[in-house]
């Protein structure tokens, strides 16, 4: 123990050389004050070198504006450079109830901003509560930039740092984090900071996790001369090989029913216009799968709302980043005897441009079923689309282009039929109660369609869902796609993380928030009124979690011995929860539970001009299950 | 004969042509008690995929009025689905009580008409 002392107050007195005259005039006069006998070997208690006021530098210089935290011991010295040194400002510092809102928070933001966020966590326990989000953001493709904070010197541990210690930190997460270091030292820091940055941002994107040493966080920065900061430079996305991009602009020209499936495309705001006019160039169908915002959803070259009779009619499938390309062209039955048929007709050539084929992991298996695919293209499909626009408009003749108007013209006649089948079907049960979701989603319309607005949830995300079918969805931001791993909880954060993001740039950001997915971490809406994130929070409170309902609905039918239980065990009722007092309770404006859908379009007027006070609200609609 | 083409792709419901004429439940539908029928619906989770007045949505197909299958295409889909629906067995769900719930569907009123509600309009 002596020996232990002795060694870090010599390590101390170092430090407080090193940092210069000002360093040590300051622990001197300290010194004074608390024993005015001190001797030479008295006690250094104050130093104003640290080397997390480096490792703020260096952050700082990757340009992240906010950082997420359930606050941790093993990060304090960063904390404190962040907030002191840092100035509480690129990054500033946002508290999270648990660390997995931290990493759905980072997930929802990067959706909308384009680059990551900044996690902090415990290395055990924070990393172990963030793991799910983590997952999340893996089978995504986002990348969330993870710092943990790990005490690694045994010698130098108070007894918590002990259960708050690990040997590798990142071991828990391996599986679905691109890239990760214990750094040893503060140059190490440096470049491993930016590297991983660097992997992060490169196609196929995804988490990183750099391990903050308590020790080298709060030990002095030894270095005699400033520590430079390494350049970042993220590496341009890999583009299509030439030849590659000219077959398939040859089987697309050549296609009598091209089809265009989009799911991860738009990795950046460019990608939407790219895509418009690759399909406007070839007047081929597009089916946006939503895990990025593609394409307009009103656009008369839109057939997502009748995506199987468009795939069926195909002759060629061209699967645009698309996570799961099999089921695409191919459907699985949920039958006692599990059954697959293709739903493309023979003949149909299918080819796909993903950078999922360029890194792929073994053990987590989001990797789907292998697609027997004509022609793969393994680069980023963003970067590849120029390439290909121009090679399809170097091969469309005279012919092909009048071939390419009418089958134009067949595709707006069918988009917009479809288009008049889903107003028609959302007057089915329009004033039944509990609310239908449609009326839900026709009544926010109405309140939200002349702002600026962002829909920021991920609300199961399909295809079929009312506000895919009903709303003008135009604009890159206006939808930021799937949770990636179905992990739920992830809504409510993501959600936050997402209208944080749209802030800055005024506008109106409304998500429809599950039951089951806000009882994970509710905290997220103290957040939210804490930090003055304006979010429109709707519910759709079908008291359950209803696709565990129907799974378990399913089980009963097949098994033939009563059909009245399948809600046992999955529903969120006696008692019912009160969402608004909930939200009330951490600073919301909130209202219901609403279940007369006369009562819809007033609750969510209020709740629209708190929102657009700068606060966050919360209207909480019992809905039917689906 | 199924009247409507359903199918599923990527896990979505692409719902049924609405502006079908609408059919009459057939003659030959037995005599059935819709206040049971709607509990029933409930209880054994017709509502689950369907809606609470089989309006259909994101999970199921409109099974409710305009059109309804006649009531053998109704009772033989139930039994022995051909898509992803799990099957309803006579031993789960006797003929009587079928009968029930296709009396309460058949019961509904039909939808107000798209161009009466305001809030369905077209954007542009
Ligand atoms: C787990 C979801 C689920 C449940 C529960 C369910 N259905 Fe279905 N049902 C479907 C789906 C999906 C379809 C579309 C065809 C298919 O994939 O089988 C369908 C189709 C039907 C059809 C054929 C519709 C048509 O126009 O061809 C009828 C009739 C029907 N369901 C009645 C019922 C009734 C009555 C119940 C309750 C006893 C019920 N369903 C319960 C999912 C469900």
């Amino acid at each position: 123990m002596a020996a232990k002392s002795k060694m870090e107050r010599r390590k101390f007195l170092k430090g407080g050389m090193l940092a210069g005259a000002a360093a040590i005039a300051q622990p001197k006069a300290v010194m004074a004050q608390q024993s005015p006998s001190a001797s030479e070997e008295a006690e250094v208690l104050i130093t104003d070198s640290c080397g997390s006021d480096y490792m703020v530098d260096v952050i700082k210089s990757l340009g992240f504006e906010y950082v997420c935290a359930n606050p941790g011991s093993s990060f304090r010295g960063m904390q404190e450079s962040i907030i002191n040194y840092g100035g509480n400002r690129n990054p500033e510092f946002i508290t999270n109830c648990h660390e997995e809102s931290s990493v759905a928070m980072a997930h929802g933001y990067f959706k909308i901003e384009g680059k990551p966020m900044a996690v902090l966590a415990h290395g055990t326990v924070g990393l172990q509560h963030a793991s799910m989000a983590i997952y999340n953001a893996w089978c995504d493709r986002v990348p969330v930039y993870i710092m943990a904070g790990n005490y690694v010197d045994a010698a130098i541990r108070r007894p918590a740092e002990w259960y708050h210690g690990v040997q590798d930190c990142a071991g828990i997460v391996r599986d679905f984090t691109k890239w990760d270091d214990q750094p040893a030292s503060l140059i190490h820091f440096g470049e491993s900071a930016v590297r991983a940055y660097k992997i992060a941002m490169t196609p196929p994107m995804a988490p990183v996790l750099v391990v903050l040493d308590a020790g080298l966080q709060e030990g002095p920065n030894e270095s005699r001369t400033k520590l430079s900061i390494p350049k970042l430079t993220v590496p341009a996305p890999p583009q299509g090989e030439a030849g590659a991009v000219n077959e398939l602009a040859r089987l697309l020209v050549a296609a009598e029913n091209p089809v265009l499936v989009a799911d991860r495309l738009a990795r950046t705001t460019a990608a939407m216009p790219l895509l418009i006019e690759l399909a406007e160039t070839l007047q081929a169908a597009v089916i946006d799968q939503g895990g990025r915002m593609n394409f307009p959803s009103h656009h008369p070259l839109n057939q997502t709302q009748r995506a199987a009779a468009a795939v069926g009619e195909a002759d060629l499938v061209v699967g645009l980043e698309v996570a799961d390309f099999w089921a695409t062209v191919n459907a699985l039955r949920d039958q006692v005897h599990r059954s697959t048929r293709k739903l493309t007709k023979p003949g149909a050539k299918l080819a796909t441009i993903t950078s999922g084929d360029l890194y792929i992991k073994a053990n987590y298996q989001d990797f789907r079923r292998l697609a027997e695919v004509d022609l793969a293209i393994a680069a980023d499909g963003e970067v590849t689309l120029p390439a290909l626009i121009e090679a399809v408009k170097r091969l469309a003749t005279g012919d092909r282009q009048r071939l390419f108007q009418q089958r134009g013209a067949k595709l707006a006649e069918a988009s917009r039929t479809t288009r008049e089948r889903m107003r028609q079907a959302a007057t089915y049960a329009w004033d039944a109660n509990p609310v239908s979701t449609a009326r839900v989603a026709a009544e926010l319309w109405a309140v939200i369609k002349n702002e600026d607005w962002s829909l920021v949830s991920n609300y199961y995300s399909e295809a079929g869902i009312w506000p895919r079918r009903l709303w003008d969805f135009n604009k890159p931001y206006q939808w930021p796609g799937h949770a990636g791993g179905g992990g739920i909880g992830y809504g409510a954060p993501s959600s936050v993380g997402a209208a944080l993001a749209n802030k800055k740039y005024g506008r109106f950001s409304v998500s429809l928030q599950t039951d089951g997915d806000l009882m994970y971490a509710p905290g997220v809406l103290w957040t939210a009124a804490h930090h003055r994130i304006p979010l429109l929070s709707v519910m759709l409170n079908n008291r359950g979690y209803h696709q565990e309902i129907m799974h378990v609905q399913r089980m009963c039918n097949e098994r033939n011995r009563g059909v009245d239980r399948g809600t046992m065990g999955s529903t969120l009722t006696d008692p019912h929860i009160d969402f608004a007092k909930i939200a009330q309770g951490m600073g919301l404006h909130a209202e219901g539970p609403i279940t007369d859908p006369k009562d819809l379009g007033p609750a969510l007027r209020r709740a629209a001009a708190a929102v657009k006070r700068g606060e966050p609200a919360l209207v909480d609609i019992v809905t039917q299950a689906r | 004969m199924m009247k409507r083409i359903l199918s599923t792709v990527a896990g979505f419901v692409v719902i049924g042509v609405a502006n079908a004429p609408a059919q009459q439940p057939a003659s030959s539908a037995p005599a059935g008690n819709a206040k049971a029928g709607q509990a029933l619906f409930m209880k054994i989770g017709c509502y689950e995929c369907h809606g609470n007045e089989g309006q259909g949505g994101a999970a199921g197909p409109r099974i409710g009025r305009s059109p309804m299958l006649a009531f053998r295409n109704f009772i033989t889909y139930i039994r022995a689905p051909r898509g992803e629906m799990p099957p309803y067995s006579a031993k789960v769900i006797p003929e009587k009580d079928v009968a029930d719930i296709y009396a309460y569907l058949a019961s509904l009123p039909p939808a107000p008409a798209v161009e009466s509600i305001p809030l369905l309009k077209p954007d542009r």
